[in-house]
């Protein structure tokens, strides 16, 4: 019987594969696996939507869809949106984790250093569909490079019970700050106080706390983005009203909420208004029949939205703007670029943005004018979000210094400390001190 | 001379397994697997982040040496001395309860009742359950809109208004204290149990032939035998609650405006939240004096109750 040799059966092997892959050798050399046997997968991190039909769409539809359309493997995962900046930090310092991650506002200036310039892409997005707005460059560039590629801004509009404020004696929403605090104080009395987050938790803290701010002449730096100017007049105004608002009219649970409990405490109708994305009304178009009114009508016929109101210095809004990063750690990058222009291409966004309902808005100015937007009024105020945004860090740039002052929770702190009991001067010296840190460094 | 041929039949043992009947050398090769796992997980990590502390490091950059620059901010952050008091506040208030609460149940478990071993079992539910998973129903208890605790005080009339547990800076620490009490004191109660069960009952009889009162039993007889056990449990009890982390994550997070930070969530916050990993670990590292000397005066306590 012929004896067969170890070494035979490997020349036997290698030759066989040689055609295609050099052989073992090519292999050993390579260090990596035959090709065929690798699948690419792009892991894709993002926030739990606050639209359930959203991620559901993500799921069943559009990642086998990109799975097909690619050839690779996407692997979507979902978490908490104020778990993903730490996700951010273990990946980039273990160098390694998700391939996207989403990022919320400039958040994505911390990352700087660690993402992939995703200009080409951006630009390119940019121009098929009518330029990008200001408020979405500003935040993923810094002029040099696409930090982030643009996804989508969630409008923050105030969600109110029309009948509760009409029975108060208000056919609109106040527009000003002294017409909301006597709003909300006849609504409190009344057991149906308005409600607002004061708490560690990245949308509608900031968005409520930023613009009531700046509305009041308020603001954290210089246009020089060093001189920190927040211990002004208007800033301790606007942190006095804040303490009498609270106590006449505000849920004063609000202090430990995150951008959960408003949508909870709306629904069980324990709150008359509140700062929030358009999820409450979408989540009652959802299921009309278990959110009613006490009168037993659909709670989603009783609501509409509002901008913040004005204050001596203006009207002002702060919208949740996402983008996505490509990590530098990635080791498929271009399955990953790949994966982007796929998403953004204009017939898989619309399916998001369809599904969404008008909860995000585009960066880019062709959606304005999509249909959707004249499908419900009641969301047409969340249309220009995009457009009216602005950014943390104003007067200054929205640079990794207004992102860290943003990601250390300073202006919402600095009311909450104050409703809290510390005298106004106290709260704002308090951010003034810490910001200075900050732009001092 | 028997000797003598036993030995000569016998092939002597290769250099190498001759080398291991020397007990230094056996010693020295039996402490190899510990000594690697703990330089590896804890000797490594430890000088790792007193590196991290003394320069510069933020997420994604590279920093330079800046000595104890780290260590001076944070000691001028308010946010940290905040961080500071209530680690201490915590962790003293929590300790005492537990151990109160914790001796009381271990000697009313040590009496002989029907269902002992059942209620024995069930006692150590609340430090079974994963942390997070129990600190949830806790946050759900303590929500701000549909706390159960505020619904039952209305419903009896004992308050008109919703009590703001986790929205009020006392209120909130109040809170994950209540929270850690109830999830500590099993491990007292069964730790401080099975000391109690090593007191020998004769002892008790003894004592109360003499006529001592079941106070001064207690106290003369199970307290003095049951101490290095207590200080013990103390010891582990403290360094854990001193480091705590996922409780006040969980309920808190640190809010209502930081009110609740500790040393751990708030090293965290700055670290991993923030990107600021070199001040992170400052914040981290500050705690390792204190607990430290925790460690040494309870250690030295220890050994001066067994010697005695």
């Amino acid at each position: 019987m012929a004896k067969t040799k170890r070494r035979s059966v490997l020349k036997l092997a290698g030759g066989t594969a040689a055609v295609s892959l050099g052989g073992l050798a090519g292999i050993l050399a390579t260090g990596r696996t035959p090709a065929y046997a690798q699948q690419k997968t792009v892991h894709w991190l993002k926030w739990v939507d606050f639209v359930p039909a959203t991620d559901q769409l993500f799921r069943k539809e559009m990642m086998p869809e990109a799975e097909k359309a690619l050839g690779i493997k996407v692997n979507l995962e979902t978490v908490n949106g104020n778990d993903l900046q730490p996700r951010v930090t273990a990946g980039i310092q273990s160098g390694a984790g998700p391939d996207l991650i989403m990022s919320f506002n400039n958040q994505t200036y911390l990352y700087a250093n660690s993402v992939v310039d995703l200009t080409e892409i951006a630009e390119a997005v940019a121009k098929r569909e009518g330029g990008l707005f200001p408020y979405a460059r500003s935040i993923c560039s810094d002029g040099k490079m696409f930090m982030g590629m643009p996804w989508a801004v969630i409008g923050g509009m105030i969600a109110y019970r029309k009948s509760w404020l009409e029975e108060a004696g208000y056919t609109k929403f106040p527009d000003t700050w002294e017409t909301y605090r006597e709003a909300a104080k006849k609504l409190k009395a009344k057991g149906r106080p308005m409600g607002q987050t004061l708490g560690h938790t990245f949308g509608d803290a900031p968005g409520f706390t930023y613009p009531y701010m700046w509305s009041w002449g308020g603001k954290e730096v210089e246009a020089d983005g060093k001189t920190v100017v927040i211990n002004s007049k208007g800033t301790i105004d606007s942190v006095k009203f804040m303490q009498g608002l609270w106590k006449d009219g505000m849920d004063e649970g609000g202090l430990a909420w995150d951008d959960t409990n408003n949508n909870r405490a709306f629904l069980s109708q324990t709150i008359s208004a509140t700062l929030n994305g358009a999820s409450i009304y979408i989540e009652t178009l959802r299921k009309p029949d278990q959110y009613k009114t006490e009168k037993g009508m659909p709670m989603n016929k009783d609501i509409l939205h509002a901008p913040l109101p004005k204050g001596p210095a203006g009207q002002f809004g702060f919208h949740l703007l996402q983008s996505n990063m490509l990590m530098k750690y990635s080791k498929n990058q271009d399955a990953a670029k790949e994966f982007l222009k796929w998403l953004h291409t204009e017939a898989n966004y619309a399916k998001f943005f369809n599904s969404q309902k008008g909860f995000a808005t585009p960066c880019t100015v062709k959606w304005e004018s999509d249909k959707l937007w004249d499908e419900d009024p009641v969301m047409t105020p969340y249309k220009v979000a995009a457009r009216l945004g602005q950014a943390p860090g104003f007067s200054g740039p929205p640079n990794a210094k207004a992102a860290e002052g943003l990601s250390k929770y300073i202006i919402t702190d600095m009311y909450a400390k104050a409703v809290q009991g510390m005298p106004a001067e106290d709260a704002v010296k308090w951010a003034e001190a810490e910001l200075k840190k900050i732009y001092s460094a | 001379m028997a000797v003598t041929a036993v030995s000569g039949s016998v092939a002597r043992p290769i250099p190498r397994l001759r080398r291991m009947e020397d007990e230094r050398w056996l010693a020295f090769a039996l402490l190899v697997p510990t000594a690697v796992l703990l330089g590896l997980f804890i000797a490594y990590p430890f000088v790792e982040g007193v590196l991290l502390s003394l320069n510069s490091t933020r997420v994604g950059i590279k920093g330079e040496f800046v000595g104890l620059k780290n260590f001076d901010k944070v000691w001028n952050d308010s946010i940290f001395r905040t961080s500071v008091w209530n680690t201490f506040w915590y962790t003293g208030v929590t300790t005492v309860f537990k151990l109160a609460l914790g001796l009381w149940l271990a000697i009313l478990l040590n009496r002989h009742f029907r269902g002992k071993a059942l209620v024995r079992a069930f006692i150590l539910l609340p430090f079974i359950i994963p942390t997070v998973l129990s600190t949830f129903a806790w946050k759900w208890m303590f929500d701000p809109t549909f706390s159960v605790i505020n619904w039952t005080l209305f419903q009896l009339g004992f308050i008109t208004q919703r009590i703001n547990w986790l929205g009020d800076p006392d209120l909130a620490m109040t809170s994950i204290i209540i929270v850690n009490v109830w999830r500590g004191v099993p491990f007292f109660a069964i730790s401080l149990l099975a000391g109690l069960q090593t007191i020998s009952p004769e002892l008790q009889e003894a004592a109360a032939i003499d006529g001592a009162r079941p106070w001064q039993r207690f106290w003369h007889v199970t307290w003095p035998l049951l101490l290095p056990v207590t200080m013990v449990v103390v010891l582990f009890s403290v360094i854990q609650t001193f480091a705590d982390f996922q409780l006040v994550y969980v309920m808190t997070g640190g809010g209502p405006a930081n009110a609740t930070h500790l040393f751990a969530t708030y090293a965290y916050q700055l670290g991993i939240g923030t990107g600021l990993l070199s001040e992170g670990a400052a914040v981290s590292l500050a705690m390792f004096p204190f607990l430290f000397l925790i460690v040494v005066v309870q250690l030295l306590y220890i050994r001066r109750v067994e010697t005695r």
